[in-house]
C-alpha cells in the first residue's frame, strides 16, 4: 500500500494502524478478485496456460475462478463475441454481483478483432462496461496477468466507500439483496 | 478407374449424370431420385457415411441453388461427390436425408441457416448457427459480408444496452493473405487499401 494510505509509526500509535476505509475495502477486494472465465474462442486457451502452473495467476490473488456468475465479480472475456452470445454474456454480467469489473481480453473481445462480419459483435464494450483492454490475438498469459494487475491498481484507485452510499441510495429493493457482498 | 466406375453407377442408376470434378467421382443426380439414390449406395454399394451437406449459390444463374452431399465408403474408401439443383430459385427446397444419415440432420441445418434451402421431410428444421429470429441467409451471394442492421436478439439486453446488429466496419476488408509468396510476406491485409477507418472510402 501506498503511504498516503496508511500511516504507521510504532513510537506514536503503538499497536493502532491508522488508514482510510477506502484504503481497506480497495485492499481487500483487489487482493481477491475471483474472475469469471467467459472462455469463448481460442483465447481462453491462454487464459487456461494463465491459471496453470507455469504462469500461475494464483501469485497475484485472482485464482478462483469460478464458473457460477453469482460468485465471481470479474469477468474475464476471453475469445470472439458473436452476436448469438452476446446475449449470454450480458446475462451472466447482469448475474454477478456487485462490485465487479470487466476485462476483454484479446483483440476479438476488444474490437471483434478479425471477425469483420455478420456474426460478430465488434466489441464487447458494446454491451458491458470494460475496465480493461489487452491487445493481441491472442495476448500471452503475461499480458493477461499484467492486465489483472492494472486492474488491481484501478480496483485500489476506486472511491469504494462513496460508491456504495451512493449505490445503497437509489436502487430498488430486488437490487440491494444481491448488494449484500459489499459491505 | 472414375470412368469405369461412374459408368458402373450409370448402369444401375440411368437418371444420373456426370459431373465435372477435381478429385473424386460427382455425379449429378435430380432432386426426387435423391432418397431411392442414396438409400442404395448406403445399403447396397457400401456409402455408410455421409461427411457433408452443402449447397453452392450460382447467384444469377437459374438453377440458383446446387445441394452438394459428400459420401464415403469406409469399406471401400471411396468417395462420391452428389450435386442436386434445386428447382425453385426462389424458395429453394430439396428432399432431407434425415431419414437414412443421422449425420444429415445438423448439416442440413446448417444448409438451411446459411443458404436458405428447405429440407423437406427434416425432423426439426430450425437455424443452428445464427439466432431463431434472424431474418437473412447470410451465405448467399446477394448477403454482403459485413452484414445488414436487424434488432438485436434479445429484447431486454437490446433496451438495456442499446446494442444492435450493426454492418460490421469493413475498412477495406476483408482481410486476406494471398496466396503467393512465402508466408513472412502475405500477412493478411485488406484487399482495398486506399480506404481505412482513418481514410474516407473515395466515391467513384
Ligand atoms: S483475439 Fe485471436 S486468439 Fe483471441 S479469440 Fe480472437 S482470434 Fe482467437
Amino acid at each position: 500500500m501506498q503511504n498516503t494510505n496508511v500511516a504507521y509509526d510504532s513510537k506514536v500509535e503503538g499497536e493502532v494502524i491508522v488508514t482510510q476505509a477506502d484504503a481497506v475495502i480497495n485492499w481487500i477486494r483487489k487482493h481477491s478478485v475471483w474472475p469469471m472465465p467467459m472462455g469463448l474462442a481460442c483465447c481462453a486457451i491462454e487464459l487456461m496456460a494463465a491459471g496453470g502452473a507455469r504462469f500461475d495467476i494464483s501469485r497475484f490473488g485472482m485464482e478462483v475462478m469460478r464458473f457460477s456468475p453469482r460468485q465471481a465479480d470479474c469477468m474475464i472475456v476471453a475469445g470472439t463475441v458473436t452476436y448469438k452470445m452476446a446475449e449470454v454474456v450480458r446475462r451472466i454480467y447482469e448475474q454477478m454481483a456487485e462490485p465487479k469489473w470487466v476485462v476483454a481480453m484479446g483483440a476479438c473481445a476488444s474490437t471483434g478483432g478479425m471477425y469483420r462480419s455478420y456474426a460478430t459483435l465488434q466489441g464487447v464494450d458494446r454491451i458491458v462496461p470494460v475496465d480493461v483492454y489487452i491487445s493481441g490475438c491472442p495476448p500471452r498469459p503475461e499480458a493477461l496477468l499484467d492486465a489483472m494487475i492494472k486492474l488491481q491498481d484501478k480496483i485500489g484507485r476506486e472511491r469504494s466507500v462513496k460508491n456504495l452510499t451512493a449505490r445503497n441510495a437509489e436502487p430498488a429493493e430486488a437490487e440491494l439483496a444481491g448488494a449484500g457482498k459489499e459491505s | 478407374m472414375a470412368k469405369s466406375e461412374f459408368a458402373h453407377l450409370k448402369e444401375r442408376f440411368d437418371y444420373l449424370t456426370e459431373r465435372e470434378s477435381a478429385d473424386h467421382l460427382a455425379v449429378n443426380c435430380p432432386a426426387d431420385q435423391l432418397v431411392e439414390l442414396c438409400t442404395a449406395l448406403r445399403d447396397e454399394l457400401g456409402y455408410d457415411l455421409l461427411l457433408d451437406v452443402t449447397a453452392v449459390d450460382w447467384d444469377a444463374q437459374s438453377p440458383r441453388f446446387t445441394g452438394i452431399y459428400h459420401l464415403l465408403s469406409t469399406t471401400k474408401h471411396e468417395y462420391l461427390r452428389i450435386a442436386v439443383d434445386c428447382a425453385d430459385s426462389i424458395h429453394p427446397s430439396l428432399p432431407s436425408l434425415c431419414g437414412l444419415y443421422a449425420a444429415a440432420n445438423w448439416h442440413e441445418r446448417e444448409t438451411y441457416d446459411l443458404m436458405g434451402i428447405h429440407y423437406e421431410g427434416h425432423p426439426d428444421l430450425r437455424r443452428i448457427l445464427m439466432w431463431d429470429e434472424y431474418p437473412y441467409h447470410p451465405l448467399r451471394k446477394d448477403f454482403p459480408l459485413a452484414g445488414i442492421e436487424t434488432p438485436f436478439p434479445a429484447d431486454d439486453v437490446a433496451e438495456s444496452t442499446n446494442a444492435k446488429v450493426l454492418p460490421a466496419p469493413m475498412a477495406g476488408g476483408p482481410f486476406v493473405s494471398s496466396a503467393d509468396g512465402p508466408m513472412s510476406q502475405t500477412e493478411p491485409r485488406a484487399r482495398d487499401e486506399s480506404w481505412n477507418e482513418q481514410k474516407e472510402k473515395p466515391v467513384e
